[in-house]
């Protein structure tokens, strides 16, 4: 399964934050729409690419439409947009999850089947399996469309060989990772769905626990230990994250986003602070260790 | 004509000069700029490519095929400079604004870490420097005047992100100044790289040229500002403004790359808002013997590789050479 390749390839190459990855092929390719489907607020657009390599779980691509990016209603979209990978399927498929929140993911939502996309990727470094033995146990966290790269993340986790269900001290839950998903109302919540067994919080309450996700996280964090923490969502949530982990000496991976130009460490337009300056998201990310962090803003 | 012939006598007139060059100008394969040899006349913009970056996302194959005949560094300067503070970059609709502010880690960190991968290229590097004052540039340039890495150097005077930058490159005094401080430090190709956010870019191509620059390169971004869209009267750029570049700024990279031919003999790296081979055909028809892509890079990684066949294509059906002589005599860097 390529998405257990991945995952042994990030975990062969040892240290956490290391620089492997999953290279991309050099220059964009020109895939075709084969899939449109809406999820409440969300869509997600499947790309071919039969002959694209496996992305790593939380490695990103840079999209732009085939036709008409540039020149639109108010002349945007003119540079590509980063999206995470959110899931691959074993015929190569790409699934990409977008909302409508600007000119370049309204163009995007314009696709359908036998639209085409140029796509380059995958780029960046993604998430890094649990550290320590026994490995600690995932919580996935998610807000908004930053479900995205915990799709893919929850499917490798999926494909890897279940632990030995009847040998002592580790019972097959303790592998499986917890999902938290915070959305703004019921519309978005519907994006729960792209992921297994989610526990789901909505800021209306209209699904689910009524608040924040991190209200979800606090009280799991509250009554266990061993836990390593992966999120994406907008920097308030992460930021909460962060600070929960941090309190409870947990290790957490964060997948940031930033407004980027290449994708590929050219333009240097996506740096985010940290405690070794400022990074690029596209190198040296998207996903970083919440310890290499200050206070995400 | 041959290189040799345009570098090394001087011009009748304007419009001889002009006639002159564009024979050269409209051939699209190996030719020479400043000596050096290159396989056609594509280059990257300073700061618009990170070969060190990309080798981490693309592997290999960027070697195997390198879009660029030459490889122009991010600008490198004495000190690391941490760059400005997000968010850097703005889109536009022809384009984009960037406020990036020369992020480098300075030269001993350079030259110990980077230079080492940039000479793994399969092209010519050209470093670019700046610095705040003439005494530092001419540092700069002496301290890869001795390195075989490095086939030319680039002077950044017109990054607008930069007060000092924009101070010299934007008088011809100025900039006279620093080629007087830097000239005799190097025996390399020594290339200007001219603001267009000045009276006369062309006024300063030529006191450039008179104090000793073998070439001239241009236009850098021209300065910019966007609104903050939730903040009223707020700049969204964190440097406050940026440069403007994309296609947006190519119809000034043109005429200003005519204005400036109309002045100087030495060579013309023009850039500015190219995305396909007719406009780098656009450019050398204008007056440039190299063509830089910058903001397409972006768009594109092998962008500058597609515009170099797009730009070939053009020139086999035009029936002009697409090879250039090889310099009868060749080019001999002023100095020391």
């Amino acid at each position: 399964m390529s998405a257990t390749a991945a995952l042994s390839a990030a975990a062969v190459a040892g240290g956490r934050r290391s620089d492997a990855r999953t290279l991309a092929p050099f220059g964009r390719r020109r895939l075709a729409v084969v899939g449109r489907r809406a999820y409440g607020a969300y869509l997600v657009l499947s790309l071919a690419d039969p002959d694209g390599p496996a992305p790593d779980p939380g490695q990103f691509a840079m999209l732009a439409a085939a036709e008409r990016w540039g020149g639109g209603a108010d002349e945007r979209p003119f540079l590509p947009r980063a999206f995470s990978v959110a899931r691959r399927h074993a015929d190569g498929t790409l699934d990409f999850v977008l909302e409508e929140v600007g000119s370049g993911t309204e163009r995007l939502a314009e696709l359908d089947a036998g639209d085409e996309i140029w796509l380059l990727g995958p780029l960046g470094r993604g998430f890094t399996p649990p550290s320590g033995a026994p490995a600690r146990r995932p919580v996935l966290v998610g807000g908004g469309v930053g479900i995205a790269p915990l799709m893919i993340w929850q499917d490798a986790m999926g494909a890897s060989p279940p632990p030995p269900a009847a040998s002592a001290g580790a019972s097959p839950a303790a592998a499986s990772p917890r999902v938290l998903l915070g959305f703004r109302d019921a519309a978005h919540a519907e994006g729960a769905a792209l992921l297994r067994d989610a526990q789901v919080a909505t800021d209306d309450g209209s699904v689910g626990h009524h608040g924040l996700v991190t209200d979800l996280l606090a009280a799991e964090l509250a009554c266990e230990a061993g836990f390593e923490v992966y999120a994406c969502g907008p920097e308030p949530m992460l930021e909460a994250v962060r600070a929960l982990c941090a309190a409870h000496d947990v290790p957490a991976q964060l997948a940031l986003e930033a407004g980027m130009a290449c994708g590929y460490g050219a333009c240097f337009g996506c740096v985010v602070p940290t405690r070794d300056g400022y990074v690029r998201l596209c190198v040296d990310g998207p996903v970083l260790d919440a310890a290499a962090l200050e206070v995400i803003s | 004509m041959s290189f040799a012939l345009r570098s090394s006598q001087a011009r009748t007139s304007k419009e001889d000069g002009f006639a002159l060059r564009s024979s050269q100008a409209r051939t699209s394969g190996r030719r020479y700029f400043c000596g050096i040899e290159l396989a056609h006349p594509i280059v990257n913009g300073s700061g618009t490519f990170d070969a060190i970056a990309a080798r981490r996302a693309f592997g290999d194959a960027l070697l195997d095929e390198f879009p660029f005949a030459a490889f122009v560094s991010k600008t490198v300067t004495l000190a690391p400079r941490r760059g400005n503070p997000p968010p850097r970059l703005w889109e536009l609709g022809a384009g984009m604004i960037n406020s990036i502010g020369l992020p480098n880690k300075g030269l001993d960190r350079f030259l110990a870490e980077d230079l080492p991968a940039l000479a793994e290229l399969p092209v010519p590097l050209i470093v670019n420097v700046m610095g705040s004052a003439p005494e530092e540039v001419a540092t700069l340039v002496a301290a890869f005047a001795e390195r075989e890495e490095v086939a030319a150097l680039e002077l950044n005077v017109s990054c607008p992100n930069v007060k000092t930058g924009l101070l010299m490159g934007a008088d011809p005094g100025e900039t006279a100044g620093l080629l007087d401080a830097v000239r005799p430090r190097t025996a390399k190709p020594l290339i200007v790289k001219l603001t267009p956010n000045c009276a006369s870019p062309a006024a300063v191509a030529a006191a450039a040229e008179q104090h000793g620059a073998d070439a001239v390169s241009l236009i850098n971004t021209l300065r910019g500002m966007a609104m903050h869209p939730r903040r009223p009267g707020e700049p969204w750029l964190g440097g406050g403004t940026g440069g403007v570049s994309g296609p947006a700024v190519r119809a000034i990279a043109l005429a200003q790359v005519r204005e400036v031919r109309e002045r100087v003999r030495i060579p013309i790296v023009g850039m500015g808002g190219v995305q396909t081979g007719g406009h780098a055909s656009d450019l050398l028809d204008a007056g440039a013997d190299l063509v830089g892509v910058g903001t397409e890079s972006f768009r594109d990684p092998r962008a500058g590789a597609r515009i170099a066949a797009e730009l070939q294509q053009i020139t086999a059906n035009s029936g002009v050479i697409h090879d250039a002589p090889e310099p009868t005599r060749p080019r001999v860097a002023q100095g020391d």
